[in-house]
């Protein structure tokens, strides 16, 4: 177990390469409960909604889930959030757990305008992503197959499992197919329980780590921080600045105008050494930036990594070193993601 | 497990297993366990000298990077090149196929300083968590 910002977390159960592995080959559950959750409600929700993200919300129909990020006046990053909307009145946003307090202030401290209130479910319920290729099916037997076919990628819907509401999202952070459910906090062990008896196999931390990085997605404090804006770290497609005004399109718009001064890449080595976040990016001698993240892909059997490079050195394939403790790795930049699942065979 | 009695053993969870003047040198079960799923070792080449206690490679996990530590003094006559291609032997077989290299000890009786196993298995219950 180690503590993650507040919360006591398994690292590991079985063994992060095994864990890796039963995920991508079958069926893992993760236990995020230490990721924030808050809901929206009232007639403005929206309006409140669209005005804190980069990302138009407003397209979302009812059942509809879409990515997008929180930025501040300058257009720094606060967070990479989920948006989902449960009904026109009714929006759930979940957040990372190191920013969930942060946001939580942010998010009192815009809302007054409105007419919405903020309904905290942080502590009052719990988080479980099932990932991997079976993990529909291991689900069936719990909620039904109408109910699970229902959810379509980047849905959501709620239903209710022995007596309490269940909500489920097609959504994950992985790179596999999945759901992601939110139950009330004393349903939690018996869901997970259940989900246990199906078959699913108990996944931590360190697992969760490795999958997000061959997924190529990023992870907050390490790929994005407040001295981040989303262009500049391949988020662009979160940020809709030819609609409504929001938090810091001001500054975004003058950011996509003035180009990127630096580009988040992905890394991939064929030398053996391991790159991990830190390590200074060097082209020609020279150092031009850093690792933001990087380990062992067991997919992949070498190391790959993340981090910021200027822009004209982050065309894919072009040849760079990492210094790991004074030894010079050759890198490449790699096409994102490093890892992408296989097409599913229609039955 | 109980650590075996043939060996030796550190602080820093390396054993030593005696053959004349040559020790076979690698990490106990706990060591690996410790670290999980080993993915490289960085060593030195044969004919390289290493001294107790000084840092003589590396040893990397998917979690993170560990230093190893010589427990002997000598030089190197043999590293397991079969970790190169399957490093998770380490974490199979820490005490048998798992082993790092092997040390012609300058003084074969530096050993004696070592850890037996009783007091390796003493410390592993005291010392750490």
């Amino acid at each position: 177990m180690v503590a993650f910002a507040g919360w006591e977390m398994p690292i590991q159960y079985a063994g992060i390469v095994e864990e890796h592995r039963t995920v991508r080959e079958r069926s893992g559950a993760f236990d995020v409960s230490h990721m924030g959750r808050f809901e929206v409600h009232g007639p403005e929700a929206v309006a409140f909604l669209r005005y804190v993200n980069t990302w138009d919300v407003a397209r979302l129909a009812p059942g509809e889930g879409h990515y997008s990020v929180m930025c501040r006046e300058d257009g720094g990053i606060l967070d990479d959030v989920y948006v989902f909307c449960l009904d026109e009145t009714r929006y759930l946003v979940v957040v990372n757990a190191s920013n969930a307090e942060k946001i939580g202030r942010w998010v009192r401290k815009h809302v007054d305008r409105f007419d919405a209130q903020i309904v905290d479910r942080h502590l009052s319920t719990a988080m479980i992503a099932l990932q991997g290729p079976s993990s529909l099916d291991r689900v069936r037997a719990l909620v039904g197959d109408a109910f699970v076919g229902s959810l379509k990628p980047r849905r959501c819907a709620e239903t209710e499992w022995r007596g309490h509401t269940l909500f489920a999202s097609r959504t994950g952070y992985t790179g596999e197919d999945g759901l992601e459910l939110i139950v009330e906090g004393d349903a939690a062990p018996e869901l997970w329980r259940a989900l246990i008896d199906q078959g699913v196999t108990a996944i931590g931390l360190g697992a969760r780590d490795t999958l997000r990085l061959e997924a190529a997605l990023l992870l907050y404090g390490n790929d994005m921080d407040e001295e981040t804006n989303p262009l500049e770290v391949g988020l662009g497609w979160v940020v809709s600045l030819d609609d409504a005004d929001f938090i810091g399109k001001e500054a975004l718009v003058s950011a996509e105008r003035a180009g990127n001064s630096r580009e988040l890449v992905c890394l991939k080595t064929e030398d053996r050494g391991i790159m991990r976040a830190g390590c200074s990016i060097l082209h020609s001698g020279e150092q031009v930036g850093k690792v933001t993240s990087g380990g062992y892909s067991p997919t992949l059997s070498t190391s790959i990594g993340m981090g910021f490079v200027p822009p004209d050195l982050a065309a894919i394939g072009g040849e760079l070193q990492v210094d790991v403790r004074g030894k010079q790795l050759r890198v490449r930049v790699a096409q994102r993601p490093f890892y992408k699942r296989p097409k599913k065979t229609r039955k | 497990m109980a650590s075996p009695q043939d060996l030796k053993y550190t602080k820093e969870h390396e054993w030593v297993r005696m053959d004349g003047d040559v020790g076979t040198i690698g990490i106990t079960d706990y060591a690996q366990d410790a670290l999980g799923d080993i993915v490289l070792l960085d060593l030195p080449a044969t004919g390289t000298n290493v001294s107790y206690m000084d840092k003589f490679g590396e040893i990397e996990s998917v979690k993170a990077v560990s230093e190893l530590f010589a427990p002997v003094t000598g030089e190197v006559v043999d590293i397991n090149s079969a970790l190169e291609d399957s490093p998770e032997l380490v974490n199979d077989s820490p005490f048998d196929e798992g082993w790092i290299l092997r040390v012609r000890l300058s003084d074969p009786s530096e050993v004696e300083k070592l850890l037996d196993a009783n007091q390796y298995d003493e410390y592993l219950a005291t010392e750490v968590e």
